[in-house]
Parts: C-alpha cells; structure tokens; sequence
C-alpha cells in the first residue's frame, strides 16, 4: 500500500538526490534500480502516466514559441514580420540542439560536490550519464526541459526586434541555450547551491522559473536591446519616447491565448509527475493571469485614459510570469495578489524602460518576463503558505520569518548577475565582430528583403504600411494616439 | 486660382514632410501607398532558392491643393523635407485644378483650401 500521500515536494526531494548521481534512470527498472533505498512501490500505470501527462505538458510549452511569435509579430511592424518570425523559428531550433548536444549535460550531469554545484558535465546529447527525474524516462525529462530552454532563448527576440543583424542572433541563441540558461539550471533544478541552499538561509525555491527561465530571458533581452540602441525614431529630438505601433492585435492577442494554454504545461507539468498536485498549481495560474491582465488594464486605463489592449495581454503575461516560481507554494488568495501586483508592475515597468532609462523594448518583454520574474520569485518568500520540508520554507506574511525571503533575494541578484555578465559578453563581443545592429537604409526599409530575400506578407500585399493615421517610418504618429504610454 | 501639388517620396520620409509642410502653412493633404520605380529600377533577390526581381518599390503619394501661387514655395518645402540624397528620392510635379469644393459647406475656390 502506498504511503499516506505526502506533500509532492518531499518525495520529490528524496527522489532527486536519489536519482541524481549520473544514472541513466529507465522507468521500467525503477523498482530494481540503483536507487534502491527508495521505498514506495512504482506502479507501471503512475510510471506510463507520469511520462504521458509530462510528454504533454513538454508540447504545450513547445507550443508557447508559436505564442511568442505571434505577440512579438503583432506587437512590432509589417516590414520586418518575416524576420521576426524567423527568429523565434530559429532561436527554438538552434536552442534544441545547443541544449540536446551541451546544455542538457551542463543543467543536469555529473557531481553535486565541488565544483558541480555550479555546472556539471554528463549526459551530451542524451548519452550516458543523462539525468532524469522521478519516473520519467531521459527521453521524456529532455524533453520538458528543452522546451523550458527554448522559452528563456525566445523571450530576447522580442525586445532586439526590427534591428538585429539576423547572424548575430543566430549566434546569440545558440549560446544561451548552450551555456547561459543551463548553469542558472544547474544552480537550482540540477541540484547546485542554490537547491542544496548553500549560503543561503533556506534552500531557494523557483517552481516552474519565474527566475531560471524568465528572469533570465529578461535580463539578457535588457542587454541585447541596451547594446543595440533604440530603433530610429523612437526618440525625439526632444529625447521624448514616440509610440511605434504593432502591426497586428489579434497576432498579438491569440499570442496572449496561446502563451496562456501552454503555461498550462509550463506550470502543472513541473509538477513532473501526474499526480494531486496539479490541478492546484494551474489554479494558481489561471488567477494570476486573469488578474494580471485585469489590473494592467486598470492602471493603463487610469493612466492613459483608455484600455489598452496591447497592455492587457502583457498584463495576462505578467501575472503568469510572476506566479511561475510560487504557483505550487501559495494559496489561490495569494496567486490573486502576486498576479494582480504584476501587472501593475509591469505597466510602470514598460514606461519605466520607455521613458526613463530610454531602452527600446518593442514588446515589453524586459519589464513582463525580467522584472515580473524577479518579483514573483521574490514573492515566494512572502506567500508561501507553509513549511514543505526540503522544499521551501513558510513565507514571511504567513509567520514563516524571513528566512526564504532572504533565499529568494540572494539567488535572485545571484542569477540576475550571472546573466547580467555573462549577456555584456556575449552582445559585446557580437557586437565587436560583425556587428549587432542593421545598417539605417536596412531598418528604414524593413528587414525582411534585405535579411531573409522576400518580404513576409508577399508582393502584392501592400502591407509595408500598418494602416491609417499612424506611423511610417520614424515612429511619431500621423494621428495623436490617446494612449501615449504604447504597448509596444 | 488653384493648383495641385502631386509628389512620390520614400515612405519613412513622411513624418518630416507632414512637419515642414504644416510648418510652411499648408492645412490638408491626402497620401495613397503606391509601388512604382524610377530611372534605377528594380534588383534581384531571391525566394526559395529561385531568383525575382523587385521592380516596385512602396512609394507615399501625397496630394495637396493649394493656392497657384504658393504652389512653387510648398513643392520646394516638401522636396527639402524628402530629399536624403539617395536614389528612389521620388518626384514632384504640380498641375492646374479646375474646381475645388468643400463638401461640408458647400464653399469653392480659396476658400474650399
């Protein structure tokens, strides 16, 4: 008879150390493999539904490159939509393989002593020494974990649109799927310090990767879009931000749709097991969405006059970022709160980035993906609504003390710095050889012809302009929008 | 007497043209996107691995009726503004108007401008 059911989070912990030293776990030999200390029965109907309902969840959050394509598109213009779409193609394609042939082998392989609590080492290209989790198969746990490496890889072509050199952030992609976002993987899901709590007063704690997976998208989306500088004409003479118009809301909006359903695998699925835990973790989710979109269309509403819809769907997108890393730990109460405050947030971020810092973020992906990440990770050391031994510790509003807070702060900045340094580089060195940014003529006329020999929306379609009464090229629009602060 | 200022410009050079223009005193204009080529004509690029050649170019159309009179200074104001020196600039040229009415208040000649 199995056990009283336990918090997921216990098993789960005895589970990783167990099968976490390099084996090539097979489901089927679960009961008779090295892990033999384990003491629970495996049931080869929970074995076969754990690796079904995870191979699910993995596509829905595949599917969510088709989400991102889509905001991005439909948040940016007509002229550079084939390159737009391009990228995030490529950024999923060259990210599964860097992370298949290297990345996979850095986030899970090899020691946790020494010098593995920072990077590891085993399992290239899914050979010996692949780790894998629980009762799922390498194939299976490959699988969930690439699809999370492509979203951190993706999330940067939006902010670096309609200005990127195409070759660089084919480079680009190739390195953070490569190297980048596995060691923030190691730190954390592989085991490393931040997991084992080294340093920290509590082990820290990011579910699904609020801070490993967004956070670090952000972050690295803040340099990519720092080194290339603003598009021409997003500025005044005055200094004053313009409002650039996306080309397409309903891309923009069925992106918002798409990018929600798939959390629905982003989250749950890190459960990475079908079991009890599942269905509270999407409530979670649902609530912070809605209510992130909600109050993102409050604050745009008060502060601009109108609803912005571009504004809404960056608020939806908010909140779902900012439960990701507490989605499993606090309550739906508290999911309503962490997502609501989100897409406050992430207005004042979008203008923040706009207006004050004057860093050009054509989808407002630095402020929904970079600082709501930060937030809702932060956040789990407020709202966790109990000890979860070896899992994360009460939160601070619920009487827990401060200890998972400081957990969560520390591995934050912690993470925030490796992407910072390690962004500097890589869009620095880019930028030194061959160049990041396209020439003037090039990004005046759209970079479809010249970066990929045709245009995205065919010849005839005379789609060079997004319509009446709003910017061409420079960005100041023909016809006074209502909503100064854009969403784009 | 009226006349009608007719010009092709390059699309990313209408915000600074719709500004001299306004700052120059004309109060309505009306753009159309058009595709057209010049002297230079088109290039080649490639799709799917077969070559095509790109002949029309997306051009802004703007016409502006204005005073016979004023008509010289506006085009030159709205050549300065599109002008960048490189090949596609565009073209200009003015031509007689007949009539002119404004439809709300059924108002002719200067004073439908």
């Amino acid at each position: 008879m199995h056990p009283e059911p336990q918090p997921p989070a216990r098993r789960r912990r005895r589970r990783q150390i167990l099968a976490g030293i390099g084996t090539t776990a097979i489901a089927t030999l679960a009961m008779a493999g090295p892990a033999a200390a384990q003491v629970e029965e495996v049931d080869p109907v929970q074995v076969n539904l754990d690796n079904v309902w995870i191979l699910l969840a993995a596509v829905l959050v595949i599917f969510m490159q088709a989400g991102f394509a889509l905001v991005e598109a439909g948040l940016t213009r007509a002229k550079s939509v084939a390159n737009i779409m391009m990228k995030n193609l490529i950024d999923f394609c060259a990210g599964a393989v860097a992370f298949l042939a290297l990345g996979f082998a850095i986030a899970y392989g090899g020691s946790l002593d020494g010098f593995g609590k920072f990077l590891g080492a085993d399992g290239f290209f899914l050979g010996d020494g692949a780790f894998t989790y629980g009762n799922l198969t390498v194939p299976v746990f490959f699988m969930f974990q690439v699809a999370f490496a492509a979203t951190a890889a993706t999330i940067v072509s939006g902010a670096m649109a309609e200005r990127t050199k195409f070759r660089a952030y084919l480079i680009y992609s190739f390195v953070i799927s490569l190297f980048i976002y596995p060691v923030v993987v190691r730190w954390q899901w592989g085991g490393g310090w931040l997991f084992q709590g080294e340093w920290l007063p509590t082990a820290y704690h990011d579910f699904a990767g609020s801070s490993i997976v967004h956070m670090v998208g952000g972050i690295a989306a803040f340099w990519g879009a720092k080194a290339l500088g603003p598009r021409l004409g997003k500025y005044g003479p005055d200094g004053k931000a313009r409002a650039i118009l996306g080309h397409n809301i309903p891309f923009a909006m069925l992106g918002c749709f798409i990018l929600l359903v798939g959390w629905y695998g982003f989250n749950p699925g890190s459960e990475l097991a079908a079991d009890a835990a599942i269905g509270g973790i999407a409530v979670t989710t649902t609530a912070a969405g809605a209510m992130g979109a909600l109050t993102a269309m409050f604050t745009v509403w008060l502060r601009s006059g109108k609803p912005d819809v571009g504004m809404a769907g960056n608020g939806l997108l908010a909140g779902l970022v900012g439960i990701t890393a507490g989605t499993a730990a606090v309550t739906p109460q508290a999911a309503l709160i962490i997502g609501g405050l989100a897409g406050i947030i992430v207005v004042l971020a979008v203008s923040f980035f706009d207006n004050v810092l004057k860093v050009d973020d054509p989808v407002g992906a630095i402020s929904v993906h970079g600082v709501c990440g930060a937030f809702g990770t932060i956040c789990v050391g407020l709202f966790a609504r109990d000890d979860v031994e070896g899992f994360w510790q009460q939160g601070l509003f619920y009487g827990g003390g401060s200890d998972q807070l400081v957990a969560q702060i520390i591995g934050v900045l912690a993470i925030a710095a490796w992407v910072t340094v390690t962004s500097i580089i890589l869009f620095g060195t880019l930028k030194a050889f061959g160049g990041l940014r396209v020439s003037e003529e090039e990004e005046l006329a759209g970079l479809d012809v010249e970066e990929h020999g045709s245009p995205g929306y065919g010849e005839g379609f005379g789609s060079f302009l997004p319509g009446p009464g709003v910017s061409l090229g420079n960005g100041a629009p023909a016809v006074r929008p209502s909503t100064p602060v854009g969403s784009s | 007497m009226l006349h009608l200022v007719t010009a092709i410009i390059k699309p990313h050079r209408l915000d600074e043209v719709r500004d001299a223009l306004k700052g120059s005193g004309v109060e309505g204009l009306t753009i159309t996107e058009v595709r057209g080529f010049g002297r230079q004509s088109g290039h080649t690029e490639t799709y799917r691995g077969a070559e095509y050649t790109v002949d029309f170019v997306p051009k802004i159309k703007l016409e502006i009726v204005t005073e016979t009179e004023e008509a010289e200074r506006i085009a030159d104001v709205l050549a300065t503004a599109a002008r960048t020196g490189a090949i596609g600039d565009g073209k200009i040229w003015i031509t007689p108007v007949d009539r002119v009415m404004r439809i709300r208040t059924g108002e002719v000649g200067a004073d439908a401008i």
